[in-house]
């Protein structure tokens, strides 16, 4: 079987969806709501690369949420402050690193199970978030949203950073002895020890890189908006790991592409849309999200079976 | 005290005939045939791998023999399970005893003998002096509400056997019961099992220590390459004898000479030791162009010195000199980036990614060396791949067909050319050709020695006897955690290596 076929199911999947709605719905190609729809998406497709490549390194991350709003709280407050935007930014991925960073000490090198590790981290940084911010909107000062550009090139700069990411992560993967090792390690991570790859140190790297990727989605989402709430990263963590099994990343790691994530992002994305140009009540989404996810989750099920060795 | 012919109305208990059973193409059991009376205790005898294990979980039901026919005090048993086995009376007690651990002992022997429904209530109390009656018999100074995790290992031993008792088993096996315990546990032990001989409990017993099965069986069946070589009367034989029943065989295949002059030493250790895992004073060495095969028994510390050699656990005493320097090896990856190189025992684990393209896996370990600045280049390495494919005659579709689609004899031969790619000097191969087809294994066996005559150091564990014989320059052999004996090529048959792993020999080197 093709090596990349559940990637492709996937996209044909996609295509479909795309195809109906070209026939039955067109107004869902009016450029402009499109390319809003997009954007308004990139965010959450940056924290799925992050969260594909703890998946793929067999672990997992729920403070992915909590992360994000704490690097979208810190850019906020750093601008407020006065500083210009690129010193928000670097605010923000600093901090999502130094996050990725305590869970990466935690599960890497204490060898504490990620799960219960960023669950707590994540109940952390939320109630610290609550203590600082006590739920206040924060608001922006101008020449943040849009990064100080108009909103059209303001969109197509989120669009296009976010595009960069997956098309460099999915190079990465294939192409750096670091993605190999990844892929290593989230197979059998002592038989990578045992190639002298160090798997505590490449889950360590794979945390890390996760907190910064989170950061730059957080500065993505902050951009979008004239103020930024302390709980915009709420429901991220599901979305994206959804995101990422629908994609063919196997959640017992060591399979899976970027492609797979962008592919997998945009098909439950494009769920609630569809529903609307179809004209049917917007309440079925998650059930229908749901479904999918089911369905790649059943799907990659039988697939291990037939393929076990 | 022991070797009684057979008490007055001892009967057949359990009779084995023309056992076969294969795994793939590796067959395990070529017929073998065994008999088991009431209140006998008979030992089973072999090398590692002759099929001892196989023919136990047969007897357990955990593996469902080929052919043959197996009886059970006159009654065929065909279709054996682990539970219909435990309801006939039959009980195995292994070295690891699979005991609850956060339990206590009453309640895991009520476990054990109690079959209840979900909602059937405990009854602590009887269960409770059950518990009592059983260990009283066995003789065990043990709390039946202490916490199985708090005992020692020949402790949880005997709960094993309480539980065999209680259960009314009239076939307990023993599989190497004596190997982690001390000698006063040792001689507690031996009184079980005379015991249970005295109440018609016929029992299978199995050990590597010869004096043990002198001290307690009344028979012996040595088993050789999955046949039975024959069933003897423990005082008609001795001691030399019963190894040359488990090692007499011919050279079933031919192995690659060894030629050319050996060059200098590249791996020397001086005294080296692990407390950890249980190696201590071990000297060697091995010299450019060299095979040392290295001989012993399943446990005897060869896999944990090639462990520490590969800085997978880390010495803690003594030395390890590479080409004349000394090193700290504290991980596989400094091992890899000092010249050292190691193909794994568990290939499908360790060896080979199964999920991984073949290229892939056979870069796995020399990324610094091909790839120093971090980029693959995937053309180098499909092209390393390829000739990799061709210098080592590996079948495979291609170099991007995953581990996993390859035979157990192609497989092993990736896992060494993933090693061979980080060029090593010093290689070790454990169990190189375990589980792999005749001709695969020759193929193997020509691959090593032309390594060797390529000048790298070979140290090549094997159990398999004939191929430490066949292939090595030199055989080291090692028992209980040191390295007991090394055999120039000449001196070394199958039955002093023999010898010297099962510690028959007193006139030991002294290191």
């Amino acid at each position: 079987m093709n090596k990349y076929f559940r990637e492709l199911t996937v996209a044909i999947a996609l295509a479909l969806l795309i195809l109906s709605l070209a026939i039955f719905a067109p107004h869902f190609f009016q450029a402009q709501p499109l390319v809003s729809r997009l954007t308004s998406q990139m965010p959450a497709l940056v924290a799925a690369v992050g969260i594909a490549l703890v998946i793929i390194s067999r672990q997992i991350d729920i403070s992915i949420g909590a992360q994000f709003s704490m690097c979208a709280i810190v850019a906020g407050v750093t601008a407020s402050a006065g500083f210009p935007l690129g010193i928000a930014i670097l605010a923000a991925l600093v901090t999502g690193a130094l996050m990725g960073a305590v869970n990466g000490v935690l599960v890497a090198y204490l060898g504490l199970p990620s799960i219960v590790v960023t669950l707590a981290t994540m109940v952390t940084w939320q109630e610290a978030l609550r203590l600082w911010q006590q739920g206040r909107l924060l608001a922006l000062p101008n020449g943040i949203q849009w990064f100080g550009l108009s909103q059209q090139v303001g969109q197509i700069v989120v669009i296009s950073v976010a595009f960069t990411l997956v098309v460099g992560a999915a190079w990465a993967m294939k192409n750096l002895s670091g993605g190999r090792h990844i892929y290593a390690t989230g197979t059998d991570a002592e038989a990578a020890r045992l190639a002298g790859i160090d798997p505590k140190r490449t889950t360590f790297r794979v945390f890390v890189l996760m907190g910064l990727l989170t950061g730059l989605a957080a500065v993505l989402n902050l951009v979008q908006s004239p103020q930024v709430q302390p709980n915009c990263g709420d429901g991220l963590d599901l979305k994206t790991i959804a995101a990422v099994v629908v994609g063919g990343v196997a959640i017992s790691g060591g399979r899976g592409t970027m492609w797979g994530v962008l592919l997998g992002m945009l098909l439950l994305a494009n769920v609630n849309p569809a529903l609307t140009h179809f004209h049917q009540p917007p309440y079925w989404e998650k059930a229908i999200q749901g479904l999918v996810i089911l369905l790649a989750v059943v799907a990659d099920g039988l697939r291990s079976r037939k393929t076990q060795f | 005290m022991s070797n009684t012919e057979h008490s007055m109305g001892s009967q057949t208990l359990l009779q084995l005939s023309d056992i076969r059973k294969s795994f793939g193409a590796v067959r395990a059991l070529k017929g073998v045939s065994f008999e088991l009376n009431t209140g006998e205790v008979h030992a089973l005898l072999g090398e590692n791998g002759a099929g001892k294990s196989t023919l136990i979980k047969t007897i357990t039901g955990a593996h469902h023999p080929d052919g043959g026919s197996m009886r059970v005090a006159g009654i065929d048993v065909s279709n054996l399970t682990p539970s219909k086995a435990r309801e006939l009376g039959i009980a195995c007690i292994y070295q690891q005893p699979a005991l609850f651990p956060d339990l206590t002992v009453s309640e895991n022997i009520g476990l054990r003998l109690k079959k209840s429904g979900l909602f059937s209530r405990v009854r602590w109390t009887a269960q409770r002096e059950h518990t009592v009656e059983l260990l009283q018999q066995i003789g065990a100074e043990i709390s039946p509400d202490a916490v199985v995790r708090t005992l020692s290992m020949p402790e949880q031993q005997l709960v094993e056997i309480a539980c065999a008792l209680g259960s009314g088993a009239r076939i307990v096996v023993m599989d190497e019961p004596t190997a982690s315990l001390t000698q006063k546990e040792q001689l507690l032990l031996f009184k079980v099992v005379s015991d249970l001989r005295k109440k018609g409990v016929g029992v299978i017993y199995i050990s590597h220590r010869l004096e043990e099965i002198f001290t307690l069986a009344d028979r012996v069946t040595v088993l050789r390459d999955g046949e039975s070589v024959g069933t003897y009367a423990v005082d008609s034989l001795t001691e030399s004898a019963m190894i040359k029943l488990m090692v007499g065989r011919e050279m079933s295949s031919i192995y690659p000479p060894s030629e050319g002059a050996l060059g200098a030493t590249v791996l020397k250790l001086r005294g080296l030791g692990c407390a950890a895992s249980g190696i201590s004073g071990v000297n060697l060495e091995v010299r450019a162009g060299e095979i040392v095969g290295m001989a012993g028994l399943v446990g005897a510390g060869r896999t944990e010195l090639a462990r520490i050699l590969f800085g997978i656990i880390p010495a803690d005493s003594g030395e390890i000199i590479l080409n004349g320097e000394t090193l700290q090896i504290r991980s596989p990856r400094e091992a890899i980036a000092r010249g050292i190189a190691y193909v794994p025992e568990d290939r499908r684990r360790h060896g080979v990614i199964l999920e991984m393209p073949i290229a892939q896996n056979m870069t796995m370990a020399s990324h610094p060396r091909f790839f120093p600045n971090g980029w693959l280049r995937l053309n180098a390495e499909q092209q390393l791949a390829d000739n990799f494919i061709r210098d080592l005659g590996i079948k495979a579709f291609s170099s991007d067909a995953p581990g996993g689609s390859l035979s157990g004899g192609n497989q092993q031969k990736v896992s060494v050319a993933r090693w061979l790619a980080t060029q090593p000097k010093f290689l070790i191969l454990d169990e190189p050709t375990q589980g792999v087809d005749v001709g695969a294994k020759s193929e193997i066996h020509k691959i090593i020695r032309g390594l060797a005559k390529e000048g790298l150091a070979v140290l090549m564990i094997s159990s398999d006897l004939p191929e430490v014989l066949g292939m090595s320059d030199r055989v080291a052999v090692m028992r209980n955690g040191k390295l007991v004996d090394i055999f120039e090529k000449q001196d070394a048959d199958a039955h002093s290596v023999m010898s010297a792993a099962l510690g028959t020999n007193r006139n030991e080197v002294a290191s």
